[in-house]
């Protein structure tokens, strides 16, 4: 079979099914989604979306548990929120194979902030794989789950988003089936209770050992011998960069990067003149060196951000390719939120109520920039919730306070926040926009939208029901294009003594099929005074005269402006072909 | 060092994702070792978006540097002009005439860019109106195939191998509006209709 244009986390998706695995299981995250998006669609694989990433460390962890290969993807931060098991799982070892797939994120290109998912994987005690294109994402899967029963162990495959979202030529193979393990109770392995867990904790000390030794002659790590004078020591995606930038230099690449193995570090550098480590993030690989007395370049490589062939080149003296001179004065061209978003209903009247808005992970994170700069807070998923509760706590009065969440992200980790607020007789608003679906990360299905993995139907939660359930005193549903009903809904519940959840409910404008006609501005009756402008949907501009412009290819009819336009200047059209290019 | 290195720049939603696709699927069906990279997730919702193909005997990095792309294919002026910085001294700029004005411009928080045509002329663009191309082959969303069309004529690829990975990639109720859209683009700088 002719080798095959995948992507790193196709490659992934093809490993793990050629490695036997019977479910995959996790929760969407940017650059890890496409793994089982991928996977759902091999034979004899289940796959699930969990509603959190310890949800489906656990799914992952059952099935292991009960004999068969479980693959849990995530991305580098949702490894914080299934750490827990993650740590524990590490002392009661697997029955199936378990392997994490788990993408971090350097540069922040969709993320919060930057993790090294080395390090936590040293903390837990657990071994990583780090492939360094989609042959090695292929590759390393099998391997991931040979390991992890051979060493009783959860592995953890480590991609980042160059290795994640690229593309490169993959040689496929078949699927080799993996017969489950019968079902034999071992309270010895699997109940961690401080006797059992004592004991296992010496015995996890004793995998490590023997996977040191593996580290030592593991197929994915390997020394190339060219040039003596300079050896680097690398792996990942710097490896791609360090063979483009320094063609002659000796490497040792490391595909397997916890546990390290001293020897095969040792006896590298032994046999170079001069040592330097290419890493992304770290400081992890250039520590272990420090920590075994080697001597390494100071290369001045960033440990924030990204590297580039360029960047490695220019901390070893290469010439770096001359650049033309720049245009001045670009505008930048921030992400924005879609013609026709339901959410822009939402902030508009939290701009309006002059909130502090304690805000979430998800596309209305967008609602933070201009001109809507109606945030003021996103940290991590589910904690606008806990932090408007917070922020209350701590006497903010310079507006209502209100917590905003997405449907997903309500689901991941907001339902406990709530729970607090109701415990704590908070009486906080929390506004749920509710647009059916996982939006940010590609529209996956959630418990909340009632839309399985496959895109098939499946169970959906009365989101009502669930939020009278945790303890709201008042429950209420709005149209978030509806603009004045919205902002009713909304004075009254944050100025009401009881806890309010509003859940602002209308379909992501990229899944509805319910579009209308679009809209245009009457010349005559525009005034110019910019209100519609200001709701900041990519579809309105003005023109040279100040005055607004609806495109109307871009305009899906939601009818949000017409109800800011005080003149009557907006008026419903037919569908046309204006492109809003220069002609 | 026999790699090529192609940028294209764009908006979220003009349909780079698959023109770079096509593209790489042609250098592969060449006999080319291949790599493509972009970047999806939030960067997608309406903000710039840069997808690279690298094509060669072997290719190591999926990722380009400034000075060392041989070919920009823009989608936009700004984001043409913006992109530059990777096109290498005598690399090959194809340019779409259309202005897509980012929000802090539309909302008027800044001034608009200024007629960027001249300044990407001096830099040697080959403009077309990829937009009116794509009308005109009665697929007015294939804009980014009609681009394709006008690149296909500096890369080395045979006309049939793109006609066929077209005909593969897109909707099949699309391809021969595809198809036309790409020999419109790659007519129009075939016969100097762009401008030189």
């Amino acid at each position: 079979m002719a080798p095959i244009l995948m992507s790193g986390n196709e490659a992934i998706a093809r490993g793990a099914w050629e490695a036997g695995v019977a479910v995959g299981v996790g929760y969407p995250g940017t650059p890890s989604t496409e793994v089982l998006e991928n996977l759902v669609g091999y034979e004899s694989v289940l796959c699930e979306w969990a509603p959190n990433e310890k949800v489906a460390a656990e799914v992952a962890g059952g099935v292991s548990f009960g004999g068969r290969r479980a693959l849990v993807t995530m991305k580098h931060v949702g490894l914080n929120v299934a750490a827990d098991p993650l740590f524990t799982q590490a002392y009661t070892g697997v029955t199936g194979g378990l392997v994490y797939l788990v993408a971090d994120d350097p540069g922040m290109h969709s993320s919060q902030n930057e993790q090294d998912t080395r390090n936590l994987a040293a903390a837990a005690h657990v071994p990583v794989f780090e492939p360094s294109d989609s042959q090695e994402a292929l590759e390393f899967m099998r391997e991931a789950f040979t390991v992890s029963e051979r060493f009783d162990v959860p592995v953890i495959v480590r991609m980042t988003t160059r290795v994640s979202h690229a593309k490169s030529l993959v040689d496929v193979g078949e699927r080799s089936e993996v017969p489950p393990v019968p079902y034999a109770k071992n309270t010895q392995k699997y109940v961690m209770m401080p006797g059992m867990a004592r004991l296992r904790r010496v015995d996890l000390d004793a995998r490590l050992a023997t996977l040191t030794e593996y580290a030592r002659e593991c197929p994915a790590n390997r020394v190339e011998m060219r040039d003596p004078s300079l050896g680097i020591v690398t792996s990942g995606i710097s490896y791609q960069y360090v063979r483009e930038a320094l063609p002659e230099a000796s490497i040792l690449k490391l595909g397997f990067t916890h546990p390290l193995s001293d020897d095969l570090i040792l006896d590298f550098t032994s046999r170079v003149e001069r040592v330097a480590v290419a890493e992304e993030l770290g400081p992890y690989l250039s520590l272990r060196l420090q920590v075994l007395g080697v001597e390494q370049v100071e290369t001045g490589l960033p440990a924030i951000g990204e590297l580039s062939p360029v960047t490695i080149g220019r901390a070893f003296g290469s010439v770096v390719p001359p650049v033309r001179a720049t245009i001045p004065d670009l505008p930048p061209r921030p992400p924005l939120l879609c013609p026709g978003c339901p959410h822009r209903g939402v902030f508009h009247a939290l701009g309006k109520m002059h909130a502090v808005v304690t805000g979430d992970i998800g596309c209305y994170t967008l609602a933070a920039l201009a001109p809507l700069k109606a945030m003021d807070s996103c940290v991590c998923m589910g904690a606008s919730i806990g932090m408007s509760h917070g922020a209350a706590l701590a006497g903010v009065d310079s507006g209502p306070v209100v917590a905003v969440i997405g449907d997903s992200t309500f689901a991941h980790s907001g339902m406990t926040g709530l729970l607090h607020m109701a415990y704590s007789r908070s009486a906080g608003t929390v506004v749920v926009l509710d647009n059916r679906t996982t939006a940010m990360t590609g529209h996956q299905g959630n418990p909340v939208s009632g839309v399985a993995i496959g895109g098939g139907a499946a169970p959906a939660v009365d989101l009502e029901a669930l939020a009278r359930a945790l303890g709201a005193g008042a429950v209420r549903t709005v149209d978030p294009h509806d603009l004045a009903a919205t902002l009713e809904v909304l004075k009254e519940e944050a100025a009401a003594d009881h806890l309010s959840v509003v859940i602002a409910k209308a379909p992501c404008a990229l899944i509805t099929r319910d579009h209308k006609d679009p809209y245009a501005v009457d010349e005559e009756a525009c005034t110019k005074c910019g209100a519609c402008v200001r709701l900041g949907c990519p579809a309105i501009s003005r023109d040279e005269n100040g005055r607004a412009v609806i495109d109307t290819s871009l305009c899906v009819g939601c009818a949000q402006c017409v109800q800011v336009c005080r003149f009557d200047a907006i008026v419903q059209v037919g569908p046309s072909c204006d492109f809003g290019g220069a002609s | 060092m026999s790699v090529t290195t192609v940028v294209l720049a764009g908006v979220g939603g003009q349909g780079t994702i698959l023109a770079g696709d096509v593209l790489a699927k042609v250098a592969v069906a060449e006999g080319h070792d291949v790599k493509l990279s972009e970047v999806h997730g939030m960067a997608q919702r309406g903000g710039s978006v840069d997808t690279v193909v690298r094509f060669g005997e072997t290719v190591h990095s999926p990722v380009v540097d400034p000075g060392v792309a041989d070919h920009l294919i823009a989608f936009e002026l700004i984001e043409a002009a913006r992109s530059l910085r990777f096109l290498r001294p005598g690399g090959r700029l194809v340019v779409n005439r259309r202005l897509v004005a980012p929000l802090p411009v539309l909302i008027g928080d800044l001034p608009e860019p200024g007629d960027l045509e001249p300044a990407l002329a001096a830099e040697g663009a080959i403009f077309l109106d990829a937009e009116a191309l794509a009308c005109e082959a009665g697929s007015p969303r294939s804009a980014n195939i009609v681009l394709l069309g006008a690149a296909s004529y500096g890369l080395p690829f045979a006309a049939e191998t793109w006609r066929r990975i077209i005909a593969e990639r897109v909707p099949p109720k699309t391809v021969e509006g595809n198809l036309r859209a790409f020999q419109l683009g790659s007519e129009a700088c075939a016969e100097g209709v762009c401008e030189l």
